[in-house]
Formats: C-alpha cells, structure tokens, sequence
C-alpha cells in the first residue's frame, strides 16, 4: 500500500460536492477515473488531505446531443468516447483519438472531465477539445461558468479552473455539413504519451473550398497549440500545396526539448503528424455529401 | 476534521460473491484482493498503473487495480483470476491454452493478462491477431516475448468458430 492517508468523501449529488469543494478548498482532490490521481498519490507526489470521489455523481455520466451541440458528462469515459455512436456521429475527432490514451485497461476507468483538468500537455483530448471549439462547463458553490477550451489550458498541468470548481461538462458543436476531422500521434510505444501529436478539423463548401480550419499540435508546448499560419493556408486554398502546412507548423513552433527527444525532432514530427491530419481531415469532408 | 485513518465499511462482490470489507480510504483493491480475501492471484509489478500485472475487471471492464481505492467501489462487481478456475480446480479453455502454448513461463505477469483477454473474448469472442495484441498492450511480459500468449488467445478464438478462417 503506498498512497498516503486521506480523509475521504462520496457527495451522492452535485451541490453537495460543490458544497465541499468550497469548505475544504486547496486541501482537496477530486477524484474521478484516478488513472493519474492514484499514480501521483502512489508516488507520494500528491498528498491531498481530502478526497472527494466524484464517481457517485450519476449527473456526470450523462450525454446527449441537443440541437447542434453534444453534451459530454465529466464522467464519460475514455472507453466510452471509442466505442459510442452518439460520439461517433456528433464528435468523431474523440472517437478516433480515444484509441490512442493509454491502454484498454487505462481506458475503461479514465474520464474526459478528468484528463481535461489534469492537462497533461502529452495527452490527447485536451488537443481535440481545442480543435473542435468545445465549450467546458465548470460549476462552483458560486455559480456556473463556461471556459471556451482556448481559455481552458493555462500551462503544464495547469487549467483555469478554480480549486473550487468542478468540471461537470464538456460541450462540442456538432459538425454541420462537409466538416471532416483526423487526429495522429507518434508515441515510443503504443499507449504511451505522445512525443508529438496533431488534430486536424476542415470545413468544405459546396463547391469544395475551404470555409473553416483548425490545426492543433500536442505535446509541443505547455498547453495543446492552434496554429493559425497553418490553418491561414487552408484558408487560402492552399497555394503551395500540402507541405506548406508542415512547414508553417514547423516554423511557429517553438517545443521545449524532453528527456527523449530534442526540440528539433519535437518541431518536425509535429509538422509532419499536422500534414497528415490535415490531409485525412480534407479527405474526410471530402467525403461528406455536399 | 475527519481523521485521515477513519475506516470504511463497504459492500462490493468479488468473485460472484458478495463480500464486506472494512478499509482506510487509501486501500488500493489490489491490496484488499490479495491481503484481505487472500485473493493472491492478483499481482503487483510496478504500483504506478504501467505494467498490467494487477488487471482485475470491474462490472465486466479490464482495470488496473493498483489504481483503484476499494473505498470507491461499493456496490461494483469484481473479477479476479480465481473465478477463471472450472470446476474441480481445472483449467478454463483460455489458461489450458496458455499451457498449451508455452504462454507463460514465470507467470508473473499472466492473471493480468488473461483477466484481459477474458473480458475481450466476452465481447468478441473470435478476435484476430490485432485486436488480441491491441487487448495485451496494456501488459508487460518479461518471459514469453508475447509471442506465445498471442497463439494461446488465437487458438481459444478460432477453437469454436462456427465459419472456418
Ligand atoms: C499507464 C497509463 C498510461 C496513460 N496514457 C495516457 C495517454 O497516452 N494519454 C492520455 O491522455 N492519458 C493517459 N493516461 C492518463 C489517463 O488518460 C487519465 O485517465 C486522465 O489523464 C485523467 O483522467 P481520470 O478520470 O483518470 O482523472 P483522475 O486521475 O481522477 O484526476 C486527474 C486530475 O484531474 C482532477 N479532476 C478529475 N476530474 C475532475 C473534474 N470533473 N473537475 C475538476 N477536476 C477534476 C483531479 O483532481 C486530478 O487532479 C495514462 C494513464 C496511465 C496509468
Ligand atoms: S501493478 Fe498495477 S499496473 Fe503494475
Ligand atoms: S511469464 Fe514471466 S513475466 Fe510474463
């Protein structure tokens, strides 16, 4: 047994857990998946003196899609996100990265609501959030707060959420029309955080122009990136063709080397991955009737 | 304040059991498995969520149990390796297989692994080669260079395929 003691806590609904979260404040965690709470508390890296486990929160569970938005509960899991056809249909960009988190295992427990506050800048979601425009729902004793996800990520492990807040939702426009979507990432092993990663989502007219794009890079920077020089030349129809992407990517990154791999790999992975997703997310919406 | 060591009395089933446990909240199920029920099938590795030894399944689904506090699973359904066993203490189809097959050798890492697989052939119970090494990902093996466990699973998948490869 290696995690250090706590004082725990089963709030069977919302108010009362914001009702705890504002008493007991920075000296608490919330507990949801707990496939990074636990490993850090096994490390002894986090010692919360209270944690409040918000798995009895049926009202985090729930998902449902009304008008164009797809309202995802904190607790859906990772699992879920791979094999619903709700998220399938109204948010395929979770759909197809959700494979890429870890392990099976990791993912029948993990949630989206807790890999978005953990905001690790390796992880997948955080990404596509970005990517699709989400909305994060954060309630408090306060009152309830909407952080459109380029709000949301503040640094390395870090959002903009208050210790007392809860993250109760997260909500994702669905596409309209010819909208297509790719997420790709290098990892050393499969299940491992990515070394670089890229999420790609392009909206084509009737007459197959580009109207709208969104180019996000992971794990190159303290929080997921959009790379508007990038997403500029989609715009424009891409004069120079699909390398320009990769290079426009390479060229407004700026990554922070880690203990495997150096900046300048980081920088033109990224580039690469980003081509890629571009070029999947174009063939995608291409596919899509017009 | 609530004192951090307060114990817990929680009601779970394991096994197909039902059973209550009285825990500190720090309790990983790992440990209530292994020092509480004397489950000792489950393993511990590396007690950080990386190297899978500890697999149990929860409602059905493949968990790391190394990462799971027993506190949090009141009324949850878990399945360890010991409920794998037929009756008359026989091998189920799967483990003979991993006999059969040379799938283990020190078989540390082997409740994990075939924990995962059962929940994979439950849901598809004729899996080929990808989705088999895509379910044992999750899973360090220092033995058998996986080979070996991958045939075992493949040979229990198509032993009763009713439409021949
Ligand atoms: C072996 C292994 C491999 C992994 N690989 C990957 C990977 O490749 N990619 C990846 O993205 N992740 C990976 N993970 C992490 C996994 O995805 C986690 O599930 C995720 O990061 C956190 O979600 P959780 O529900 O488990 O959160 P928890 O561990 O329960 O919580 C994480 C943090 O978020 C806070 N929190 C949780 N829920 C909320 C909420 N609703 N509101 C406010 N704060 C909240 C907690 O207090 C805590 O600080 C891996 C984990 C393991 C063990
Ligand atoms: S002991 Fe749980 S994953 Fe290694
Ligand atoms: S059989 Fe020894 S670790 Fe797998």
């Amino acid at each position: 047994m290696k995690p250090p003691a706590f004082a725990y806590h089963r709030p069977e609904t919302v108010g009362e857990a914001l009702d705890l979260l504002a008493e007991l404040g920075e000296e608490a965690k919330i507990l949801a998946g707990g496939q990074s709470l636990v490993p850090l508390m096994n490390f002894r890296l986090a010692v919360p003196a209270h944690v409040v486990d918000v798995n009895g929160l049926t009202e985090l569970t729930l998902s449902a899609q009304r008008g164009g938005v797809l309202r995802l509960g904190a607790l859906t899991r990772h699992r879920e996100l791979e094999r619903s056809p709700l998220v399938a249909g109204a948010a395929p960009l979770l759909a197809a990265a959700a494979p890429f988190i870890g392990h099976p295992q990791i993912r029948s427990m993990g949630t989206l609501g807790g890999s978005l506050s953990h905001a690790d800048p390796s992880a997948e979601l955080p990404g596509c959030v970005l990517a699709l425009d989400a909305t994060v729902v954060a309630a408090s004793a306060r009152g309830e707060r909407r952080i459109p996800a380029g709000e949301f990520f503040a640094s390395h492990f870090t959002t903009t959420l208050e210790s007392d807040e809860l993250l109760v939702a997260v909500e994702v426009p669905v596409p309209a029309g010819r909208v297509g979507c790719a997420f790709t990432e290098v990892a050393a092993r499969h299940g491992d955080f990515a070394l670089a990663g890229a999420a790609a989502v392009v909206t084509l007219d009737d007459a197959g122009v580009v109207t709208d794009a969104r180019v996000v890079c992971a794990a190159v920077a303290p929080t997921p990136v959009r790379v508007a020089a990038a997403e500029k030349l989609l715009t424009a129809g891409l004069p120079g063709g699909l390398t320009e992407v990769e290079t426009a990517v390479q060229d407004s990154l700026d990554p922070t080397p880690e203990l495997k791999v150096s900046a300048r790999y980081k920088r033109r992975t990224a580039g690469v991955l980003a081509r890629r997703a571009v070029e999947a997310a174009l063939a995608d919406a291409e596919g899509r009737a017009a | 304040m609530t004192t951090s060591t307060t114990t817990h009395t929680i009601d779970l089933t394991v096994n197909g059991i039902p059973r209550q446990v009285t825990v500190e909240p720090r309790t990983l199920l790992a440990d209530t498995l292994r020092t509480q029920l004397r489950l000792t099938g489950t393993h511990l590795g590396c007690e950080h969520g990386v190297c899978g030894a500890c697999t149990v399944l929860v409602d059905g689904e493949p968990a790391r149990s190394c990462l799971l506090f027993t506190v949090s699973l009141v009324g949850r359904s878990v399945e360890t390796v010991e409920s794998l066993e037929e009756p008359g203490g026989r091998l189920n189809p799967l483990q003979q297989s991993f006999q059969d097959h040379h799938g283990l050798q020190c078989g540390f890492c082997t409740p994990g692994i075939l924990m995962s697989l059962t929940a994979l052939l439950r849901d598809e119970p004729h899996p080929d080669e990808g989705r088999v090494r895509d379910q044992v990902q999750g899973h360090i093996c220092r033995c058998t260079g996986y080979q070996q466990l991958v045939d075992a699973a493949l040979a229990v998948s198509d032993e009763d395929a009713e439409v021949a490869p």
